[in-house]
């Protein structure tokens, strides 16, 4: 038996959409594999999300409480379930969380792990992860030579699944162990919810935006489309809005569906961020800005004019 | 205290990048430090100058990642040791990370610091393999580190905010945009560093790992969906060619 084990995510009570789309992933490998699909999800009311996850697939959903996020907490509950369960491919969410538990997850079962992969396919009986690789400017296909196979896979970059599992619940072992690192307060910025490293529509600014009493223009519309608000660094530089904002080189990296550049030049350093996105719109005066080469649609025109009159089209066909 | 600081070569973001079979064909690439270490070495340095003791900069990989080496010390490190693997596989971090985390058990670091990723390879996994390695507690996405006798107060990105955490020493901590603003290298520290002496160590003597992964093969990008240019003639026009496209053609929105 060749198992699949995946690591799904909870936050704030909602099972981040990152969940079905590795158990959708999980469930191609396991039926080309045969294997089963079995997903961890560690969070308060955890069982509830048992029907989301079968639905795309999942035959069996684990599920453990370990109070707020701690990645030792969250390394050590996923380890031991891993050693119980004996899988022999684990995919795990390259999200902030998943940045922060899996390293130590890799050590721990002793597997070699793909880290970013926005592709997996079956060759051989071992799975091969595809990941961008110098900014984007390549990609890798590689595969893990250890017993078990690891991988942490990009948000967006997998298909929902349309093939159901059983999705029956099981209690996972939830020993949380002891943990080096305490939080002592957190201090939240407000804005919006949706995260930009997971969201499937950015809106983002530039230098063209001219200053930060133009953000809550594109704050709208982001709303509006139920979007997250990117910026490029000339924009965060500049101080208008926050570097949690930043899309590129020491920014975020993101994969959206759609992203929306309003004056954006298109610098390397801000193509290496977002350049994987699937649809890219631009919005520039200049005819010459590098981001027409990458937009999918490219708007040569003022964003002062442009970004209010997209707003309000798309309020009368969305309602 | 001592603080251990991790270093890596990578292409320039500028440079162009010739596939060959299983790795990139090096010839014209111009090489830099990984801007996020940047960050690491400049805390490394300001951290010494407040507590005392020494930072060392190390460095994985074939010869020319001295060059980085030189350009640390020409930043401010004390020491700067060279990890030499001639056939080194960027991707395989527990490779580097077992490496490093030999060295800096035998060197009884106080703290290790490295970039947030690694820009060539976007993992994100070498400083927490390593702090699992050591038995240490990890802190990834510092923008405020305060080092108190054995204990360590750290502030740090979280999705939508920041948080505060405490740890005892020793730590490896990841340092992102905000933490500090990196030091340009004097005249006078390149030119001191030329002469410096560079420690060269073997993956043998540090563990020789295992290999864990295999490149199957590199491939160009996959092509993007053509884009072409909207014409209207005015705001509201481009508007709802824009919202028709991206729901009947893009089908996004």
């Amino acid at each position: 038996m060749s198992n699949v084990f995946v690591v799904g995510e909870i936050k704030d009570g909602e099972l981040k959409k990152i969940s079905r789309e590795l158990t959708s992933a999980a469930r191609k490998i396991a039926d080309t594999l045969g294997g089963q699909v079995e997903v961890l999800l560690i969070g308060a009311g955890a069982e509830k999300f048992a029907g989301d996850l079968g639905a795309v697939g999942a035959d069996k959903v684990l599920t453990a409480d370990a109070g707020d996020f701690n990645a030792e907490a969250y390394a050590n509950i996923i380890s031991e379930n891993v050693k119980a369960k004996k899988p022999s491919v684990v995919l795990m969410p390259h999200t902030g969380y998943g940045k922060d538990y899996s390293p130590r997850v890799a050590v721990k079962i002793g597997a070699g792990i793909v880290a970013d992969v926005v592709g997996l396919s079956v060759d051989g009986g071992k799975v091969i992860g595809k990941k961008p690789i110098y900014s984007g400017k390549a990609y890798a296909n590689i595969k893990v030579t250890t017993d078990i196979q690891a991988f942490t896979v990009r948000p967006n970059s997998q298909e929902l699944g349309s093939k159901a599992g059983a999705g029956a619940v099981e209690a996972a072992a939830a020993g949380a162990g002891d943990v080096k690192v305490k939080v002592t307060g957190t201090e939240l910025s407000g804005g919006s919810k949706i995260q930009l490293t997971e969201a499937s529509i950015i809106v983002s600014g530039g230098r063209g935006m001219k200053g930060p009493e133009n953000f809550p223009m594109l704050q709208s519309l982001a709303d509006l489309l139920g979007a997250a608000l990117g910026a490029s660094r000339a924009a965060v530089d500049s101080g208008w809005i926050s570097h949690s904002h930043q899309v590129g080189q020491t920014g975020k990296t993101v994969s959206p569906n759609c992203y929306i550049a309003c004056g954006i030049s298109g610098s390397i350093q801000h193509m290496a961020g977002m350049g994987s996105s699937k649809y890219i719109v631009a919005v520039n005066k200049d005819p010459e800005a590098p981001i027409f080469k990458v937009a999918t649609y490219g708007v040569v025109a003022d964003l002062f004019e442009v970004v209010p009159a997209l707003t309000a089209e798309f309020k009368k066909v969305l309602g | 205290m001592k603080v251990v600081v991790l270093v890596k070569q990578v292409p320039d973001t500028e440079t162009n990048i010739k596939l060959g079979d299983k790795s990139i064909n090096e010839a014209g690439i111009k090489w830099i430090i990984s801007p996020y270490d940047e960050f690491a070495i400049e805390e490394g340095i300001k951290l010494r100058e407040k507590n005392g003791g020494e930072v060392i900069a190390v460095s994985v990989g074939p010869d020319r990642v001295q060059d980085v080496l030189r350009t640390s010390y020409a930043m401010g490190v004390d020491k700067a040791v060279h990890i030499k693997v001639d056939d080194y596989n960027t991707f395989d971090s527990l490779f580097t990370s077992q490496l490093i985390a030999n060295f800096a058990k035998a060197e009884a670091a106080d703290i290790i610091l490295a970039g947030r990723q690694a820009i060539d390879t976007d993992s994100s996994q070498v400083p927490v393999q390593i702090a699992e390695e050591l038995g240490a507690g990890h802190v990834v996405l510092a923008i405020k580190i305060e080092i108190n006798g054995t204990s360590a107060k750290i502030t740090r990105e979280v999705e939508g905010g920041t948080a505060t955490v405490e740890t005892s020493l020793p730590v490896v901590v990841t340092a992102t945009k905000g933490l500090n603003e990196p030091r340009y290298p004097s005249l006078k520290g390149i030119m001191s560093a030329k002469k410096k002496p560079i420690d060269v160590k073997q993956a043998a003597d540090l563990g020789a790992p295992a290999s864990r992964i295999e490149v199957v093969g590199l491939e160009p990008p996959p092509p993007r969906i053509a884009g072409r240019k909207l014409e209207a003639a005015d705001a509201a026009g481009f508007a709802s060619q824009l919202v028709k496209a991206l729901r009947e053609e893009a089908k996004v929105i």
